[in-house]
């Protein structure tokens, strides 16, 4: 034990080591070289698309209903891709809403804190399978299975990888809004049961519009992930750019039209090879658009709950 | 009530009849997992009186009033033996629905929680909702219930703003006027001013003096003067056990136990 020596100033000067203060710069620049990064990509993005723009007019761009840049008759008309992925996106919101939310009420209110240490993690589990598995599922198994029941359903559509894509995000949804759900104070329910409320009513009268906000980010993130999902609709989906609702057919997304450029043989600096930018940066768009909202609800989820 | 055990039991001198019971515990025990927080409450709750229930932190008295409408049960490891007459039925006898009991034995709780994402016009008939309840006259109602609660002239205005808007006092007062909206005869109050601040706790022990009489009340406070305020009859808690239970100004003034002295005056708690 140290004995207090009458007299004798402590002191107090330690100088910061060298490393101490090489470990703040070295993380300073990982962090800066991460944020470097995704400016380089966004400006790429940018400068390709200016470019792009150049010599396709916006008026083309977004009031043309056809797209074939890679046909002789070219068209840049955007819509059959933002369709293609709009209706691929909204076949696997409609299925992972409903079993998202299901699941997500289930392990909030109804589980046993064991199942729920069980089932969370076999949840989260369900996201990291590669997409390329779903989307060869899509193809070879729940393709296959529609036909059975609607007979003219062609071999590439939007329908199937749709609903697999909705079986992709089902985790996500149920994850977030679970937390959500989860999140909402115990003094509210108890407040709804004081009043002679049931479990259900509790649920869907006091939990879950207290927890809305947080659902919704959920399921906007969920729809993120879907307008960007890549591999299952390239798979499974077709490759044709195509002005329709109609799910049964084959169509494009605008993900799988940047893969189809990507690995086809269009050659770099022509106008064929910048319209994946011109996708791209569209895509980037809408993806931070849906995560802003995301990100606002969550906010806003947060504030209403403290 | 079949038995008057009041005799047997030297701790009780509230002189409470049977008859003027409206609750009675007998041989109550709970349990959070292996931990016995209550240890045979045997106690009668006069109807139309007002109850408070006092004891230092952790003596049980907010589990024992969790246990008059079936609530401690909603926490996970919460076992309870014994019995809760109320009106003569015993609400842990097989068969009887906790909702039903809750209906008619209300709760406000220590931090005042109205529903975040309903007005406050919502939050009055919300009990309604909740029960699955159409009523008619919503509007009457709403009024009716907040004057009853004295908040009426406070919020006549902005019925619909949601009631996070309301002070921490006003969230309280409203939490009791949507508790009273669904006509129980007994409101449970489990420390309902101890997040609140002097002047908002004095409206609420105006407002517990006004429901005297229509309404059964028992207050959990753990503030002395508040219980010598407000309640005809006091039960002092300790350690799980009921010490003493007496009309509140002899308990005060004249207590029977040194253990109901000491701590009343101070000397521990």
């Amino acid at each position: 034990m140290a004995k207090l020596v009458p007299g004798r100033q402590a002191d107090l000067h330690l100088p910061r080591s060298l490393i101490e203060r090489g470990v703040g710069s070295v993380l300073f620049m990982c962090a800066a070289l991460s944020v470097a990064v995704t400016i380089g990509i966004i400006l790429t993005l940018l400068l390709e698309t200016i470019g792009f723009f150049q010599h396709v007019s916006f008026k083309e761009f977004f009031l043309d209903t056809e797209w074939t840049p890679l046909f002789s008759n070219r068209h840049f008309g955007i819509w059959p891709l933002v369709a293609g992925t709009a209706l691929t996106s909204f076949l696997a919101m409609i299925t992972s809403i409903p079993l998202g939310l299901t699941a997500a009420i289930y392990l909030s209110e109804y589980a046993s804190e064991r199942i729920r240490k069980v089932l969370k993690p076999v949840l989260e589990v369900l996201a990291g399978i590669p997409t390329v598995v779903y989307g060869y599922f899509a193809l070879t198994f729940v393709t296959p299975l529609l036909q059975r029941v609607i007979p003219d359903l062609a071999g590439f559509n939007a329908l199937s990888p749709g609903i697999v894509m909705g079986i992709m995000i089902t985790p996500i949804v149920a994850s977030l809004s679970e937390d959500a759900i989860y999140s909402v104070p115990l003094s509210l329910r108890e407040g709804a049961f004081a009043l002679g409320g049931s479990k259900l009513r509790t649920i869907f009268r006091v939990v879950i519009p207290t927890a809305f906000s947080g659902i919704a980010a959920s399921f906007i993130l969920g729809m993120s992930r879907a307008v960007g999902e890549t591999m299952i609709v390239t798979i499974a989906a077709g490759q044709q750019p195509r002005l329709t609702l109609d799910p049964r057919v084959p169509i494009e997304t605008m993900t799988a039209y940047i893969v189809q450029v990507s690995l086809g043989d269009t050659p770099h600096g022509t106008i064929e090879y910048r319209t994946i930018f011109a996708v791209g940066m569209l895509l980037f768009l809408m993806t931070l658009i849906f995560n802003l909202i995301a990100h606002f609800l969550k906010k806003r989820f947060i504030r209403g709950v403290l | 009530m079949k038995e008057d055990h009041r005799d047997s039991l030297e701790f009780d001198f509230s002189g409470i009849r049977p008859e003027e019971a409206i609750i009675s515990t007998k041989d109550l025990h709970a349990w959070f997992h292996n931990n016995l927080v209550l240890k045979g409450i045997s106690l009668s709750i006069a109807r139309g009186k007002v109850t408070a229930i006092i004891g230092p932190s952790g003596c049980g008295k907010s589990t024992f009033i969790r246990t008059l409408n079936r609530m401690h049960e909603l926490v996970p490891g919460a076992r309870l033996r014994g019995h809760v007459f109320f009106d003569g039925q015993d609400i842990y006898s097989p068969g009887v629905n906790p909702i039903m009991v809750r209906r008619k034995i209300g709760m406000v709780f220590q931090k005042p929680n109205p529903f975040p994402m309903m007005s406050i016009k919502q939050n009055v008939v919300s009990g309604f909702l909740l029960q699955g309840i159409r009523t008619d006259q919503i509007d009457e109602k709403v009024e009716y219930y907040l004057r009853l609660a004295a908040l009426w002239d406070e919020v006549k205005d902005d019925l619909g703003k949601p009631a996070s808007s309301l002070s921490g006092g006003q969230q309280q007062r409203l939490c009791i006027a949507r508790a009273l909206a669904i006509e129980p005869s007994v409101l449970l109050m489990d420390e309902p001013c101890s997040a609140l601040d002097p002047i908002a706790t004095a409206k609420i022990e105006d407002l517990i003096h006004s429901l005297r009489g229509r309404y059964t009340i028992v207050i959990v406070t753990h503030n002395m003067q508040q219980a010598a305020r407000v309640a005809d009859y006091t039960a002092f808690f300790y350690l799980g056990k009921v010490i003493e239970y007496n009309r509140t100004e002899i308990l005060f003034k004249n207590p029977a136990k040194s253990h109901t002295e000491d701590y009343i005056t101070g000397r521990f708690g």
